[in-house]
């Protein structure tokens, strides 16, 4: 006697319909949040901190396309990618000045700057997602720690280990010497003549042989002063064709 | 809620109905209140409500007494409001449901729909006022609201009342947004532990996928579109960072995301159009067009080098034209065929023609 509805064709049908009714109860309910809550995302970082977070715990990216789920309902993408454009633009504009390195607060300012009085409020946090993102493009952007901050890196420059040890020591007093690196990293001459040389010729540092004592190596990367400078017209234009 | 009085429902001469609308809840404030199912009827002078079980308990605020009003949209599990703000009530109002309340605004909940509907129609009363030509009996113009005398101090005092609710709105917006994503934040971990019994470890959706679906292949054509002039305009090349720029800038919205760029430049050679991707050694991503041939540009730029004797990356950049980081590029791979030598230090990165290779 044939039985209908019973055998491996009608259960995998009845999961699958099971499945798609799932499907569409999450997108429903997706859809509500995201009618509801759009403008928060784009209005409050806190917000969007903690909205990063839960994605991040259930292993979902809202970043990675903006053709995605996450992306086109919330709009979170565009947010991020524009934001990726001005970061972008800032460091170009900058890179003759500072090499292709650039502190968290000085990149923060001038992005600020940049977005003029009546754009949406930016957090560093929103930054550093940002940038995580342009790595993709191949062009070298880097996240270094230093001190209690970020260097942000837009430069295919290679920098590893030593370097950025010796950037975070330089970050102190935004200038380092040879006999400093050996005696906090213990290192010996030849190994910070090297790491010190090649800083100099990616030009990131500046050598200063008229300092007292011995050769001041300065990065002006951490200039304080040249934080207010604005980037003038000039830069801007240089920056992109 | 003190701003209602009782009255019989019915409707004085001069005073017509507009609308009204079964299944309607009022709230004082934010606060539930016994009244939660009746009539709710618009008159040209009025917004009455009755109450659906009892149709003894009915209740009246003049249209007069209505400062402004807003639509709250439905939520999950909730209906669509109005929130209506009112004037305060006059000393010698007649007796009502409450005979103080804290709060200066009421809200109407439509379980029955219609909101969108009544919200329009009263807002047109609101607008035409009607009530003002069509004198009715004296026991609603005593209610008339607001004498002209006290306006101003009224008006001061409502408004730092709509400011003091709006900080409030936006305080309780912020947390019901906190709320509303823990919420989808279960709800999300439900659904994935679901696909997850299902064996579906990795949904497959557009960001999983990577390169090769409908979307980036498209995008690939749209790419080879808008950028075939910008690259005639610029030698040919192009840094993948500053295509990402340039299309992100015209787009103005539904931006790409880096991965999206990449993933779409990556199909590029494979649907035949006249753009490629190209990765340098150095991990430096451009865009060329197929027409453009970097070999031969090395040639042009061992001429270039050979008639100053040497250059840096900066200083050919500023001659030819270019940006620094393609200078670069051009320079390390005419290195890389042997036709120029490098002099690295502390100065810098120089390139000098490759004597060693043309006079031996």
């Amino acid at each position: 006697m044939h039985r209908r509805g019973v055998g491996a064709g009608a259960i995998a049908k009845k999961k699958l319909a099971e499945m798609s009714k799932q499907l569409d109860m999450f997108k429903t309910n997706l859809e509500e949040f995201a009618s509801k809550h759009k403008q928060e995302i784009r209005k409050n970082p806190e917000f969007r901190v903690q909205f990063q977070d839960m994605c991040a715990t259930i292993g979902v990216d809202p970043l990675a396309s903006g053709k995605g789920f996450w992306s086109e309902m919330l709009g979170v993408g565009d947010f991020y990618y524009e934001l990726g454009v001005q970061i972008i633009e800032v460091c170009l504009a900058l890179k003759h000045r500072n090499g292709g390195l650039i502190t968290l607060e000085e990149l923060h300012q001038q992005v600020l700057k940049g977005r003029g009085k009546f754009a949406q409020d930016v957090s560093q946090d929103d930054l550093i997602r940002a940038i995580k993102k342009l790595k993709a493009l191949g062009t070298g952007f880097g996240i270094i720690p230093v001190g209690g901050t970020y260097l942000i890196q837009s430069v295919p420059a290679e920098l590893n280990m030593d370097h950025t040890v010796v950037l975070q020591l330089a970050e102190k007093n935004g200038y380092v010497t040879v006999s400093e690196i050996k005696a906090s990293l213990k290192w010996e001459t030849e190994r910070a003549r090297q790491v010190l040389e090649h800083l100099l010729k990616e030009g990131l540092a500046w050598l200063d042989l008229q300092a007292p004592g011995e050769a001041h190596y300065w990065l002006p990367a951490l200039f304080t002063d040249l934080y207010s400078q604005e980037i003038t017209a000039e830069e801007a234009r240089e920056a992109l064709p | 809620m003190d701003r209602f009085v009782w009255t019989s429902g019915l409707l004085e001469i001069n005073e017509t109905l507009v609308i009204q609308q079964r299944g309607v809840r009022i709230y004082d404030g934010e606060e539930k209140i016994k009244f939660d199912a009746g009539t709710l009827l618009l008159s040209t002078h009025r917004l009455i409500w009755r109450d659906q079980k009892n149709h003894e308990c009915c209740m009246a605020i003049l249209l007069s007494q209505i400062v402004f009003i807003e639509e709250q949209a439905a939520g999950i599990g909730k209906s669509a409001k109005i929130v209506v703000h009112l004037h305060p009530a006059p000393p010698n109002k007649e007796p009502g449901p409450f005979q103080s309340s804290k709060n200066s605004y009421i809200k109407l909940s439509f379980k029955e729909h219609g909101q969108i509907e009544f919200y329009r129609r009263l807002s047109e009363e609101m607008t035409q006022r009607r009530w003002e030509n069509m004198p009715v009996s004296q026991s609603l113009q005593t209610n008339r609201g607001p004498q002209p005398g006290r306006i101003r101090a009224v008006g001061i005092v409502g408004i730092e009342r709509k400011l003091e609710e709006k900080r409030k709105e936006t305080d309780k917006n912020i947390s019901e947004a906190f709320e509303d994503l823990s919420k989808l934040m279960i709800k999300t971990i439900r659904f994935k532990s679901y696909l997850l019994s299902m064996g579906i470890a990795n949904p497959v959706t557009r960001e999983t996928y990577g390169s090769g679906t409908q979307y980036h292949m498209q995008l690939a054509k749209q790419l080879a579109g808008i950028l075939q002039v910008p690259l005639e305009e610029r030698g040919g090349i192009m840094s993948l960072t500053e295509v990402y720029c340039l299309v992100n800038r015209a787009r103005g919205m539904e931006l790409l995301s880096p991965e999206d760029l990449v993933n779409a430049c990556k199909m590029l050679e494979a649907l035949k159009l006249p753009l490629r991707l190209r990765v340098f050694d150095s991990g430096v991503m451009v865009i060329e067009l197929q027409s453009h041939k970097e070999e031969e540009m090395v040639a042009s730029a061992l001429e270039t080098v050979s008639e100053k004797g040497s250059l840096t990356s900066e200083e050919f950049a500023k001659l030819v034209g270019m940006s620094v980081l393609l200078a670069k590029e051009r320079l390390l791979l005419a290195e890389k065929m042997g036709h120029l030598c490098r002099d690295d230090s502390v100065e810098g990165l120089r390139f000098y023609p490759n004597l060693f290779m043309t006079q031996s």
